[in-house]
């Protein structure tokens, strides 16, 4: 008998029933809500006269649609509004527990969920929203969902599902300086591509994962859905147990030592056996830049733009042309020549305290570049934003050109008022580089916030590893 | 759900490898709180010449004539044929519907990312998966014939090209129940309301720091 991966644990931990055609019901600890995938949900519920089954295991902010400037005055796009107060609603009717748009712990959902405890080592986490990966970085089986399936979990407390093969990611060697954890999330998607984890749970192992803050350990596991994975994780170990002291939903004093004895257990097994394995040598990543319209385009900074005619295979070709034609690039060009009219920092990839303090420390003391139309800074939530104020983060970016904001999602997906303009180029923080995602006909390049920092005082992209 | 049992009709190529479903349904009308009225807006930024917003008359926007869905040949379709890959990216299920409702009851595609499969068996738009030599195959035979029909058999669980040529493709038995008989989910699921309670009744023991609320 082999031993257990920490994915068969916490599967295992959470089987209320199993089927003999293979599928399970899973018992969900924690769901997560926003305003874009819920509300057809909500009314599904009412339509069928059923109600949430366990009400304290939901926790709501709105983030997707929310303004980041001018919040006093409300949401002005109607459309938008509607969405917001339609969670407001539903919350306050089912007895939901809501950060709303004007909370101080309001946030993007993936970064309120750790920050508050709501996240915990051992539990299942879902989400109407597929970067619920990012919990996975707490020791938790936590993957996006549908609507269909907010609906299932809000009226069961359970998903009917099949469990996915184990594949793990070890990552190994010291991490050189100038290079972040989105790095090397990115050099692995750029390895295995976009559906290289598709009907795996990715476990990140390694001493190079090991060394992360559990900052850069939510920002790797947040982009395992970019690797086509729908969950991402990594082990517990004394960082893991640290983070969550003091957090408003993590144990009492009375239960910590019972719940860390158990939180501690759960890594994967000496001889456990993984369907797929695959080795990265942290010690040769370079800072990495996406040049296409998926985050498996992606390149070393000192690297150049690809070349399809180099592409042997024909579907993988005319992918490269057309994603080179969209953003406007030619083959050859040096990834330094790629000159940017905006940048943003911000998303649940990279919009926490760690990366607001990098992103400072490359623009401290310096001016955005005069082509640079707009840069902004957008934390992932209302406390990030209070400790980046505390430690005067704010008055380094506006001293430097950039806009501070409010917390949202704001031009990770641009459905608020933040969005590139047609041809626009952005170095961003955020996940997706796909076509319009950030407005359309906006062209996005996918880097770390010191990377997207350093283009943004530099007016096209640089190598940080020389900007000390 | 509704139900999916035989469906004959025109074929239409998607011939682009991860199609992600910011493609399949742009951003701005996931504003939406419905669950209908997505088909208009399928594809939105591929379709149309200009930029589209909710609340547009999408009828009267001029469309784009490069876009294989606005050439007549493939009016009406409703199997879409697809490549690698198909609905990665968001989790959003406004893509099923959008495709539900410009008509589209089957994909066929080598992958699909697994979000976007499970939306799919959860609103009865039926994704088959068949071999990329196949699904090659399929589709150089759509180019090659106008008015090129696929007759899809769940229960038997074959694809019929117009040549009388059978492809069997293969499906998740208790997915191809739901789907040929348009079951609830959820329903089905509170026939089991004493398992989950008792589960959750033993974890409340093990570990009732779960069940904890904030103490802010
Ligand atoms: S920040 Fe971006 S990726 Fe993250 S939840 Fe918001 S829209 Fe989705």
């Amino acid at each position: 008998m082999n031993g257990k991966t920490l994915y068969d644990k916490l599967w295992e931990a959470h089987v209320v029933r199993s089927n003999p055609d293979g599928t399970a019901l899973i018992y969900i600890d924690r769901h997560l809500v926003h305003e874009v995938t819920s509300p057809q949900a909500f009314e599904g519920l009412r339509l069928a006269g059923r109600v949430p089954w366990r009400i304290d295991a939901n926790l709501a902010t709105a983030d997707h649609n929310v303004p980041t400037t001018g919040r006093r005055q409300g949401i002005t796009d109607p459309v938008s509004r509607l969405q917001v107060e339609t969670l407001d609603q539903n919350c306050l009717d089912f007895g939901i527990t809501e950060f709303a748009m004007n909370d101080p712990r309001q946030g993007i959902v993936h970064v309120i969920g750790p920050e508050q405890g709501a996240t915990l080592p051992g539990m299942t986490v879902v989400c109407g929203d597929s970067h619920t990966s990012t919990h996975g970085a707490f020791g938790a089986l936590a993957f996006g969902i549908g609507t269909s399936e907010v609906e299932h979990v809000l009226a069961t407390q359970c998903l009917l599902m099949k469990k996915a093969k184990n594949m793990r990611v070890r990552v190994d060697g010291e991490i050189p300086f100038g290079v972040t954890a989105k790095d090397i999330v990115l050099a692995v998607i750029g390895h295995i591509g976009t559906a290289g984890g598709t009907g795996y749970a990715i476990e990140f192992a390694g001493s190079a994962i090991r060394s992360l803050s559990m900052e850069g350990r939510m920002t790797v596991c947040n982009m395992a859905i970019e690797a086509g994975a729908r969950a991402g994780l990594i082990a517990v170990d004394d960082k893991t147990v640290d983070y969550f002291h003091g957090r408003p939903y993590a144990p009492s004093e009375q239960q910590w030592d019972r719940a860390q004895t158990v939180w501690r257990s759960l890594h994967s097994d000496e001889d456990a056996v993984f369907d797929r394995e695959i080795g990265v040598n942290a010690g040769t990543i370079p800072p990495q830049v996406t040049w296409g319209t998926s985050p498996e385009m992606v390149v070393a900074i000192d690297d150049r733009v690809p070349d399809p005619a180099r592409e042997a295979d024909a579907t993988r070709r005319a992918s490269m042309r057309g994603a080179l034609e969209y953003m406007g690039l030619v083959p050859g060009t040096p990834m330094h020549d790629i000159a940017i009219d905006k940048v943003f920092i911000g998303s649940c990839t990279n919009s926490r305290i760690e990366d607001l303090r990098a992103a400072a420390a490359v623009v401290k003391g310096r001016r955005i570049a005069r082509n640079v139309k707009l840069a902004m800074v957008v934390p992932g939530s209302g406390l990030v934003k209070a400790q980046a104020e505390r430690e005067g983060l704010d008055k380094v970016f506006t001293g430097a050109g950039f806009e501070w904001r409010e917390p949202g999602c704001s031009m990770c997906l641009a459905m608020n008022a933040d969005h590139l303009e047609p041809g626009e180029r952005c170095a961003s923080t955020s996940n997706r580089n796909f076509e319009g995602r950030q407005g359309a006909g906006g062209r996005t390049h996918l880097v770390s916030p010191a990377m997207a920092a350093a283009a943004g005082i530099a007016g096209h992209f640089v190598d940080v590893r020389n900007w000390r | 759900m509704q139900k999916f049992t035989t469906l004959t009709g025109i074929a239409a190529p998607m011939d682009r490898a991860n199609v992600d479903t910011d493609a399949i349904i742009p951003k701005q009308y996931l504003k939406s709180i419905k669950r209908s009225g997505f088909g208009p807006n399928l594809f939105d930024s591929w379709r149309y010449l200009d930029h589209g917003e909710p609340g547009m008359d999408h009828s009267r926007r001029a469309l784009n004539p490069d876009f294989v869905l606005n050439q007549p040949r493939y009016a009406g379709a409703s199997v879409l044929l697809a490549r690698v890959n198909f609905g990665c990216g968001s989790s959003r299920e406004h893509a099923p519907w959008a495709l539900m409702d410009y008509g589209f009851r089957v994909i066929i595609a080598p992958s699909y990312a697994d979000i976007f499969y499970q939306n799919c068996l959860k609103n009865g738009l039926l994704p088959v998966v068949l071999d990329e030599d196949m699904v090659q195959r399929l589709f150089e035979e759509v180019y090659a014939q106008e008015g090129y029909r696929l007759s899809v058999d769940l229960g038997m669980q074959t694809i019929t090209t117009p040549s009388g040529r059978n492809i069997h493709f293969d499906i998740d038995p208790f997915r191809k129940h739901c789907l040929i008989n348009g079951l609830d989910e959820i329903a089905l699921t509170l026939e089991h309301v004493d398992e989950i309670r008792a589960y959750e009744a033993q974890r409340r023991k093990e570990a009732p720091w779960l069940f904890h609320e904030a103490r802010s």
